[in-house]
């Protein structure tokens, strides 16, 4: 591949404008509604739980919510190209990515609530735990991406981060050994513009965060992360060429969480409103309805449709949320390591011991 | 080269068991060529790991007898290393990595403790980490700065590991295959000033990652040593029996996890112990066996629990390090100071 062809456009690929009308592009199109329908419920039912989340932390039932507001089309988007065998490996921030692979809600919200670290089986979804430390889980995507190459499956594995990310070293060496070594991996940037309270222009001081791709031998091209058309085909592009064996790409998606950062944050003291406020005339949901309406696809009652099931789906969720799990103070040990050392059945059966005595001195108190 | 997932053992590998007289780092070549040999899941990869066989020669001849697919070198990139390594044990290889020198490995530290450590549990048991994080660690061969660390604490502090260190071939063969084969991810440690050093091993020996073991008997006085401890305490226990002391040896091999059963049980049948290490002293994996044996043998002891450790600064430059590895004076200072008048 030659120089030119590493280097991702002036600005952002788009495909449907903020007003819905399509975009003529000589190198992309658009997919077809039944895709973009398809998109467009997860679309619908990922805001839904984004905001359901969000209620759940201010009522207490989620620790923390990192929400992906704004971010929906992404995260959707890279889901819905997943094939069955390929993997995710997402971060805190993409959650609703994790549920378009089919987690449950409320097991994708484990790490959140609190009752685990990790609440579904990675293996049965083809979904990597939520990373918290960042970039980290780009280096485990590039490692499983590789064994998948030596095995000679055509797995694709997705790799979720955010901008704060690119600065991080495990960023520049997963880029690198990806690229040396021709794995079959996709590099997601949601370029959301503040990594917390820190912008954008703190981060990086290149063209893009998509440029940084040509430093490391493989394309890198920026899209418009509110534009689910323009994400599904240019993040299409790049798992067609890993999965054919053309090695990995950077995509660039320039988006905007219009959500603080968890609700720790106060962001009023670091952006305006008004430039939130600029940001909801891009939303992704409503470009993708006005879209779709345009197109005779999506009317009203379609619309009820989507709105009841994704209702259905908060429902449930705050119904798991509002349930104390039943935890078992077992666990804390059983998992360790494969096989469990004396050294940790001595520290349970002194919790057990605390525990029962506990116990039989609430009997006791209630004598 | 294809990789299958099964579990398909190489028939042709080597099935009789030999005894031979090898150096360490013999010894450890032999077994990731073994372990190369027997299951097609297990990779080998770091920093000159390939054609130059590594900077202490442990890959020797690995990529040219199984090729560039099986042992590689990679990226100058110690996260990289270890972070692709955990992608890799997720879809199910075995890799064994090496890190070039002990202080090398901290660029790797976070994947270590964040995921390496960790991912088992997280998932609860749904994804286990099967790889082996190879490190040459301590003094003694006139490396200079960032090349001589003793950096065990870091890692049998971390839950998840499984953190050993051999101190013969035969253990660095046998602990090596084991190491391999566990569902858990070890931290291997390989003394650098005993590479060169001599011993015989039987290759059909399998040593368990969490057993400590006797390596000389004695009645008087127990020294607990590991890695190129083990051999100064050895020496210090022959100085001693001059002096008409009775030695014993224990080689406690495994940091993580522990193994008390052997090292309580020594401690009491002698009734005092000296704990061995090179390492800073303060809050080390000596510090810690010293406690443990505080905590099981008390009312056995009839001195308090010694320990001859490293000092507390960063490890000395080459002119200096031989002021600051414990040597075997320091060992019989520490035996003489056991309150054997009292006992009289």
């Amino acid at each position: 591949m030659n120089d030119e062809a590493l280097l991702p456009r002036d600005t952002p690929v788009q495909l449907i404008d903020p007003d819905g009308r399509p975009v003529e592009d000589a190198q992309y199109s658009v997919s077809s509604t039944d895709v973009l329908l398809h998109a467009y419920r997860g679309l619908v039912e990922a805001r839904r739980i984004n905001d359901q989340c969000t209620a759940l932390v201010r009522q207490g039932r989620l620790a923390v919510y990192p929400s992906s507001h704004g971010q929906e089309a992404c995260q959707v988007g890279a889901s819905l190209l997943l094939g069955e065998h390929d993997w995710l490996f997402p971060t805190y921030r993409d959650s609703v990515a994790i549920i378009a692979r089919g987690v449950e809600p409320a097991d994708a919200m484990v790490l959140l609530k609190g009752d685990w670290h990790s609440g579904y089986d990675p293996r049965q979804y083809r979904v990597a735990p939520q990373a918290t430390p960042l970039a980290t889980q780009l280096l485990h995507a590039v490692g499983f991406a590789h064994a998948a190459k030596m095995r000679g499956e055509d797995t694709v594995v997705m790799a979720l981060c955010g901008d704060g990310a690119t600065s991080e070293g495990d960023f520049h060496e997963a880029m690198n050994f990806a690229a040396v070594f021709q794995v079959p991996v996709v590099f997601f940037v949601q370029n959301n513009e503040f990594a917390i309270s820190v912008p954008l222009s703190r981060q990086t001081a290149a063209p893009s965060l998509a440029h940084k791709a040509i430093g490391y031998g493989m394309p890198g091209q920026r899209v418009d992360g509110n534009d689910t058309a323009a994400v599904l085909a240019v993040l299409g592009e790049a798992v067609s060429r890993a999965r054919s064996g053309g090695g990995p790409s950077l995509v660039e998606a320039h988006t905007y969480r219009m959500q603080a950062h968890t609700n720790a944050d106060d962001d009023t003291r670091y952006r305006e409103r008004a430039e939130v406020q600029a940001w909801v005339a891009r939303d992704p949901l409503v470009r993708l309805q006005t879209y779709l309406r345009a197109q005779g696809v999506l009317d009203e009652a379609a619309e009820d449709a989507l709105a009841a099931g994704a209702e259905e789906i908060a429902a449930e969720l705050r119904r798991v949320m509002n349930a104390d799990a039943d935890l078992d103070p077992e666990d804390l040990f059983r998992f360790v390591r494969a096989e469990r050392s004396p050294q940790l059945d001595e520290q349970w059966n002194l919790l057990k011991g605390e525990i029962d005595r506990d116990q039989l001195t609430d009997a006791g108190g209630a004598r | 080269m294809t990789i299958t997932h099964d579990d398909t053992r190489v028939e042709d590998a080597v099935t009789t068991a030999t005894t031979q007289t090898m150096t360490m780092a013999a010894a450890l070549n032999r077994a990731l060529a073994d372990a190369l040999a027997e299951d097609p899941s297990v990779l080998v990869f770091g920093e000159d790991v390939g054609a130059l066989g590594g900077v202490f020669r442990i890959t020797d001849g690995l990529t040219a007898r199984f090729g560039e697919e099986r042992c590689f070198d990679t990226p100058l990139a110690e996260a990289g290393i270890v972070g692709t390594a955990v992608g890799m044990a997720m879809n199910g290889m075995r890799p064994v990595v090496e890190m070039q020198f002990d202080a090398f490995a901290y660029p790797a530290f976070e994947q270590i403790v964040s995921h390496v450590a960790k991912l088992g549990n997280r998932t609860r048991g749904a994804i286990r980490m099967p790889m082996v994080i190879r490190i040459p660690f301590g003094g003694g061969i006139g490396g200079v700065e960032h090349h001589c660390d003793s950096s065990e604490a870091y890692y049998a502090h971390t839950p998840g590991l499984t953190v050993v260190a051999p101190s013969t071939p035969q253990d660095a063969y046998s602990l090596l295959r084991a190491a391999i084969a566990s569902a858990d991810p070890v931290v291997f440690l390989e003394p650098k000033k005993l590479y060169w050093s001599k011993g015989e091993v039987d290759t059909s020996i399998r040593t368990p990652l969490d057993t400590a073991q006797v390596v000389r008997d004695g009645t008087d006085v127990t020294l607990l040593a590991y890695g190129a401890a083990v051999p100064l305490a050895l020496e210090a226990a022959a100085a001693a029996a001059e002096d008409g002391r009775s030695v014993q040896v224990v080689d406690v091999r495994s940091l993580s996890p522990f193994d008390d059963a052997t090292v309580t049980a020594a401690v009491r049948s002698t009734g005092r112990a000296v704990v061995i290490a090179e390492a800073p002293g303060y809050v080390s994996v000596a510090s810690e066996i010293q406690a443990r044996v505080f905590e099981r043998c008390f009312e056995y002891l009839a001195a308090p629990v010694r320990k001859v450790t490293g000092f507390d600064v960063p490890f000395a430059p080459p002119k200096l390090e031989h002021w600051y590895l414990p040597d075997v004076d320091r060992v019989l200072d520490a035996i003489d100071s056991l309150h054997w008048d009292e006992d009289a």
